[in-house]
């Protein structure tokens, strides 16, 4: 779950990583007004949305009185940037830098550790000074066993070359983001630019916070201080109120996973699993020119009635002309179980198996089960000699007839 | 042969008083496993269909040799589980569990590396070696799992686990056996990558080649494509790409933890591309695989 810049930076304060003046987050121009008047000189106001691309959209200005301040403060709250709305505007003191440094902490899928990047050119994409400028970055990977010691830091933001002063007030920021990231179960922790004054003191100008959303639990406490609602999804979309009653329909029962649902502007309802069987699946559908009304994923057997509640929610959704049943050859989630869901949850949004279901294609455990079931309500269905693509195929061929 | 499992090998299950690791016990036991007990705190004494249950891993590696342990406990105590195998000598652990914190997964995985053990998962479905044994819930019941596997020289590496069992049955059904098949697991970090398995495939003569699923998100393959260049590896390679239309939706997140296109290194195309550049043959789709298992082998007949 991505953090919005302002709750990033209040993230970082805690830790004592220096922020720029003032740095409040307003919710109305009248707001803006009374922080840029604390701040009593020249200020920037940032729009908090959860995209990229913030400066080219004009979310970012500048102002040199309160009454600017709050003219550009309308300006940026009535503006949306990607189809996020802003959730307010930070408002901070503006001053002149004298050089922008990078740092960040993330993961290394390969060598499964954290690790540690700096580079002494900051304020840009650091792939980017990764490829043209490889002198210009240092990385450190640090153990995940071992305390954090500070002398990881410091070898760190001396790999650039860096010494005096700006190395041990750099590794010191350095050390405490690494520590933000260990402690909060982080997978990505960015100080972005990282500006360094004319006085010699540094400053986070923007940061990036990313929280994996299995930590989320054992971060409660955090969350609560910065106001981050716990059930807060952040996809990179707005979730849509399809989608907000798929995860409702998940979370209703324990038994198994009915969920993930994504919402798409098709026709052919999807009821496919599971996580690389859904991928699979849904590839094949619009290999076939298929136009899907939506992604989901279920498994590890989910019961009757959250199958069955999941295909009334798919069933309902505006334009879904039928709706294809599909996974992988099946261990652990039963075929018969499934069938039973499907065809209650059609029967009970008032429609007929045998013409809402385009087809079934599960098979493996209790299959003979789930079979005779859909013989009986004249499902067209499918054993595994037939491939998931195949189905997919017989399915669109279905919408187009 | 096998890698990582055979039918002499020795597994314990941990958390095997749980509903899905009882049903899990039975699966493996009727496909031959040698299960030697169970952990479950506080239940010492008890047994599941006929495992003696212990409250510690230590009081069964005290008694008898133990190679392999499955940890199927909840995410919460998945860490304490794995510490305790690890620390009791075990040297192959299997992690069912999903949803455990990443930190926590890299940290079982850097105290294996000190212990010289190896992890499968978390998020996983576990090793089938067919004919020999499996060990986790991968195929299912027995009589399922005698379906969808074979015995036979294709290697088998997956990070879906439903989707191991589609490609094996697959290879099965056109007479194409597996030597042993690998749910790696769905997270992003995971305890065994596909090139950490390649050099136990290499050194068993009884794989011929290598099928593997792949997915958006993280290096993996990548590592892979690097690995068999840089090894000049003698395995053939056929890959399933799932996830393609992934590519046009940055930052949404569909199917596994692992799975989130975050840079240009993530998305499919650019998978693709690196895993030609590496000479592995791309499956379009799945009932292409035993085709281009067959051609790679030069048994296609031309």
């Amino acid at each position: 779950m991505r953090f919005y810049e302002f709750e990033s930076k209040r993230l970082f304060g805690k830790y004592g990583i220096p922020l720029p003046k003032g740095s409040k987050v307003a919710a109305t121009p009248a707001e803006a007004k009374v922080v840029a008047a604390e701040i009593n000189g020249p200020v920037v106001l940032k729009s908090q949305v959860l995209s990229g691309g913030r400066m080219k959209a004009g979310g970012v200005l500048f102002a040199d009185n309160p009454d600017q301040a709050a003219e550009a403060a309308k300006k940026i709250l009535a503006l949306e940037i990607n189809g996020h709305k802003p959730r307010g505007v930070l408002v901070e003191a503006r001053a002149p830098i004298a050089q922008e440094y990078y740092v960040g902490v993330t993961w290394d899928g390969v060598a499964r550790m954290p690790v540690m990047i700096f580079s002494d050119m900051g304020g840009i994409d650091i792939e980017e000074v990764a490829e043209k400028h490889p002198g210009h970055i240092s990385k450190r990977h640090f153990s995940t066993l071992m305390p954090f010691s500070d002398f990881m830091a410091k070898e760190l933001v001396a790999g650039v070359g860096l010494s005096g002063d700006h190395l041990n007030r750099l590794s010191r920021l350095a050390a405490s983001l690494a520590r933000i990231f260990q402690a909060h179960g982080l997978t990505l922790a960015e100080i972005n630019p990282l500006a360094r004054l004319d006085d010699g003191t540094f400053f986070c100008l923007d940061g990036h916070v990313d929280m994996e959303d299995d930590a989320r639990d054992t971060q409660k406490g955090i969350l609560k201080d910065l106001g981050i609602d716990p059930e807060e999804k952040r996809q990179a979309r707005p979730p849509t109120s399809f989608e907000i009653k798929g995860a409702q329909v998940d979370a209703a029962d324990p038994r198994g996973v009915a969920g993930n649902v994504v919402e798409f502007d098709g026709d052919l309802g999807l009821v496919i699993g599971a996580g690389g069987g859904s991928l699979t699946l849904f590839d094949a559908i619009r290999k076939h020119g298929g136009k899907p009304a939506n992604y989901c994923e279920i498994g590890g057997n989910p019961s009757v009635s959250k199958t069955c509640e999941l295909t009334k929610l798919i069933l309902s959704k505006p334009g879904v002309k039928k709706i294809a049943v599909m996974m992988n050859v099946v261990s652990n989630t039963r075929v018969d179980i499934v069938a039973r869901g499907v065809i209650k949850g059609v029967i009970e949004s008032g429609q007929k198996p045998s013409e809402k279901i385009a087809i079934f294609r599960i098979p493996g455990s209790w299959e003979q089960e789930g079979f005779k079931i859909l013989e009986h309500y004249g499902v067209e269905y499918c054993d595994r000699t037939v491939s998931m693509f195949e189905a997919a195929g017989r399915a669109v061929a279905k919408m187009k007839a | 042969m096998s890698i990582l499992i055979t039918k002499d090998t020795t597994f314990i299950i941990q958390g095997i008083t749980g509903r899905e690791a009882v049903n899990m016990s039975r699966e493996c036991l009727d496909y031959g496993s040698k299960i030697v007990g169970g952990v479950t705190p506080g239940r010492g004494g008890r047994d599941v269909y006929g495992i003696p249950v212990y409250d510690t891993v230590r009081q069964i590696t005290a008694k008898t040799h133990v190679d392999g342990a499955v940890v199927a406990v909840p995410p919460a105590f998945t860490r304490d589980a794995v510490f305790e195998a690890l620390e009791g000598g075990v040297k192959l652990i299997v992690i069912v569990t999903e949803r455990i914190p990443r930190y926590e997964v890299a940290q079982m995985v850097e105290l294996a590396k000190m212990r010289g053990a190896r992890i499968i998962g978390p998020n996983c479905l576990g090793i089938l070696s067919p004919g020999e044994a499996k060990m986790g819930g991968l195929g299912g019941r027995a009589v399922d799992a005698k379906k969808a596997f074979s015995k036979g020289y294709v290697g088998v590496m997956s990070r879906s686990g439903g989707m191991t069992t589609e490609m094996c049955n697959t290879l099965t059904a056109a007479g194409i056996g597996q030597s042993t098949a690998v749910s790696i697991g769905g997270d992003a970090i995971i305890g065994s990558t596909y090139a950490d398995l390649m050099p136990l495939f290499e050194a068993d003569q009884e794989t011929k080649a290598i099928v593997i699923y792949c997915e958006p998100g993280g290096r993996m393959e990548a590592e892979l494509a690097k690995y068999v260049v840089e090894q000049k590896s003698r395995l053939p390679i056929i890959a399933f790409m799932a996830g393609r239309f992934m590519d046009e939706m940055p930052g949404m997140r569909f199917g596994h933890a692992g799975t989130i296109v975050e840079g240009k290194a993530d998305t499919t195309a650019e998978k693709i591309a690196r895993l030609e550049a590496a000479g592995i043959s791309i499956a379009e789709r799945i009932e292409d695989i035993p085709g281009l298992v067959k051609k790679r082998l030069g048994m296609d007949g031309k």
